[in-house]
């Protein structure tokens, strides 16, 4: 069968291999179908499914999603989650720019080691992240040393104990991750910028402000799309972080859709309530990811 | 006109960034070296290298039996990933064929999919075939995950190789297959090395799978290793930043070696496309 395919293809154009290139794919695709688009459908099929993983299963139809909207226990991580994107994307990306602004002005020596040292967050592995941060703003850590020392004494606390601050906390730790990334991808963006608009805004009189708004930010517009879809979909991925640090406490006051598809599933045997918020989650990021290309296309025209 | 005050301030904004960016890092490096029975989560210089915390760590922690783990797996799942992804993105991105850019499509899927939308009903599929507590359980889920990127990335390559190779080496009859690895993979070495890279960094660091897929110790791998021993010894600072630091060290040693090559790669990467 597969030679009679080739033989039409190759009639059809005798210059390029085609039909076997299906051949290459095969192997990727085989593992990529199995242990990925498979569950994938699973995961939507559970979603409409009342199962706690060992009895039989009952039919659910939408249920686990109108829980969803309705549950505040089940709508409180998503809150939580787009709170959290203000720490994970929305400042990264606003100090990134701050930063380019600042180095776009002249040559700045030892980048190299800036670059190596500012992105060095982005390889670690969240978990020593996690381990590195708890003992930060752990109740002796080194955060509130530093407030004890400047006379600040009365703002240290518990933070990833406190139930308005954890939140905040963990936001941060995000916002330490995200920062670099953005900025390697801003700097690297800046020297694509001609010369000559900079030439041209200072010869007009601009300051360093008016230059960054009239040249540097409409010269990054692509590379800000690129940066906000990475720390948006790192922000909701996050489950590593929070299971380290807080494990969504106190209360739940710091759990998220990626945490809360892990407990439910493997924790409290409610299969179902995971799936649904799981395909929540991955249309949410689907959204997100889009609104921003949209966004950003939107204003080029 | 850059002014004097301009420089400074420049350099004091970048000085002051510096210093947040390792100030955890340097904390976890003092607190491995430091005391063990000091108790005092905060900064303090440790008075001299107490190399006896690793040794604990390594033993007591058992990070030697979780490193050979993750060592196996990370290997498997790069090794397997650059093959796969380079097979089916040569194809993809040189070749023509009905479904091609569906294809394409399902694996850039994959990119944006989180775990959470794949990770019950594989935990549930993997137990049905008995491959939970077992080396596959971690590779093969992992290596399909990596696939999207993989593929993405060596498609991207592929595309960018002039057809004028590719052609002459077929009008002096060079196969598909001779192109490929003769001409175009050893042509592709920076864009492969910055695949494998990146790859081995996320299965080094991947937690949650590992989280789900192995409950007895004998799998398990460093970060799941890591947070393990957290909740038993989650006083012990020294030994706990000890045992970051071991599953820090080989992702930053890579990275300090590879890192121009490594971030020049994610830049073009996302300025190609």
């Amino acid at each position: 069968m597969v030679r009679a395919y080739a033989a039409r293809y190759r009639r059809r154009s005798p210059g390029e291999p085609r039909a076997v290139g299906v051949l290459y794919v095969l192997p990727a695709l085989l593992l990529y179908t199995l242990f990925l688009l498979i569950p994938l459908g699973q995961t939507v099929w559970l979603s409409l499914l009342h199962w706690d993983g060992l009895s039989a299963a009952s039919w659910a139809g939408l249920d686990n999603y109108r829980d969803l909207f309705t549950d505040p226990s089940l709508r409180a991580p998503f809150g939580h989650a787009v709170a959290l994107l203000f720490f994970y994307a929305a400042l990264p990306v606003a100090i990134g720019l701050l930063l380019t602004a600042a180095l776009s002005r002249f040559r700045v020596r030892g980048m190299t080691f800036f670059r190596t040292v500012l992105f060095l967050p982005q390889v670690l592995a969240m978990v020593v992240v996690g381990v590195a941060w708890r003992s930060i703003l752990a109740p002796d850590g080194l955060l509130n040393d530093l407030l004890r020392g400047v006379g600040l004494g009365s703002f240290a606390r518990s933070w990833l104990g406190d139930y308005t601050w954890a939140l905040p906390a963990v936001g941060v730790i995000g916002t330490w991750v995200g920062t670099g990334l953005c900025l390697v991808l801003f700097l690297a963006g800046v020297q694509r910028i001609p010369r000559e608009l900079y030439e041209a805004a200072r010869m007009d009189g601009a300051g360093a402000v008016r230059e960054f708004f009239t040249v540097t930010l409409p010269g990054l517009r692509g590379e800000v799309a690129v940066a906000l879809t990475l720390t948006i979909v790192a922000g909701l991925r996050n489950f590593d972080l929070i299971y380290i640090t807080t494990s969504g406490g106190p209360g739940n006051a710091t759990s998220v859709p990626a945490f809360e598809v892990y407990r439910r599933a493997f924790e409290i045997n409610s299969v179902g309530s995971a799936a649904a918020m799981g395909v929540g989650l991955t249309v949410l990021i689907f959204v997100l990811t889009v609104a921003v290309s949209r966004l950003v296309e939107g204003r080029k025209s | 006109m850059t002014t004097r005050t301009e420089r400074l301030f420049t350099y004091g904004i970048l000085g002051l960034f510096t210093i947040i960016s390792l100030t955890p890092v340097v904390g976890v490096l003092f607190s491995a070296f430091g005391d063990r029975s000091s108790l005092d989560t905060g900064f303090s210089l440790p008075d001299g290298l107490n190399w006896g915390n690793f040794s604990e760590a390594w033993t007591r922690g058992h990070f030697g039996t979780y490193m050979t783990n993750s060592v196996l797996v990370a290997v498997a799942v790069v090794s397997v990933t650059t093959v796969l992804a380079v097979l089916a993105a040569y194809a993809l991105g040189v070749m023509r064929f009905p479904g091609s850019n569906l294809l394409f499509y399902l694996f850039i899927l994959g990119l944006t999919l989180p775990q959470e939308a794949v990770l019950v009903p594989l935990y549930f599929d993997l137990r049905y075939w008995e491959l939970t507590d077992t080396y596959w359980g971690l590779i093969l889920p992992q290596t399909a995950q990596s696939l999207a990127f993989g593929v993405f990335w060596m498609r991207t390559y592929f595309r960018s190789t002039p057809r004028a190779v590719v052609e002459a080496a077929r009008i002096d009859g060079a196969s598909s297959w001779t192109v490929l690895w003769r001409i175009l993979v050893p042509m592709g070495r920076p864009a492969i090395s910055t695949m494998v890279v990146i790859v081995f960094m996320w299965t080094w660091n991947e937690f949650l799978m590992a989280l789900v897929m192995v409950s007895d110790e004998a799998h398990r791998t460093v970060p799941l290793g890591l947070a393990f021993f957290q909740g038993q010894h989650s006083s012990d600072t020294a030994l706990l930043a000890a045992a970051s630091v071991l599953i820090a060290l080989p992702v930053v040693v890579v990275y300090l070696a590879l890192q121009r090559r490594f971030i020049e790669g994610m830049l073009t990467g996302s300025t190609k496309e």
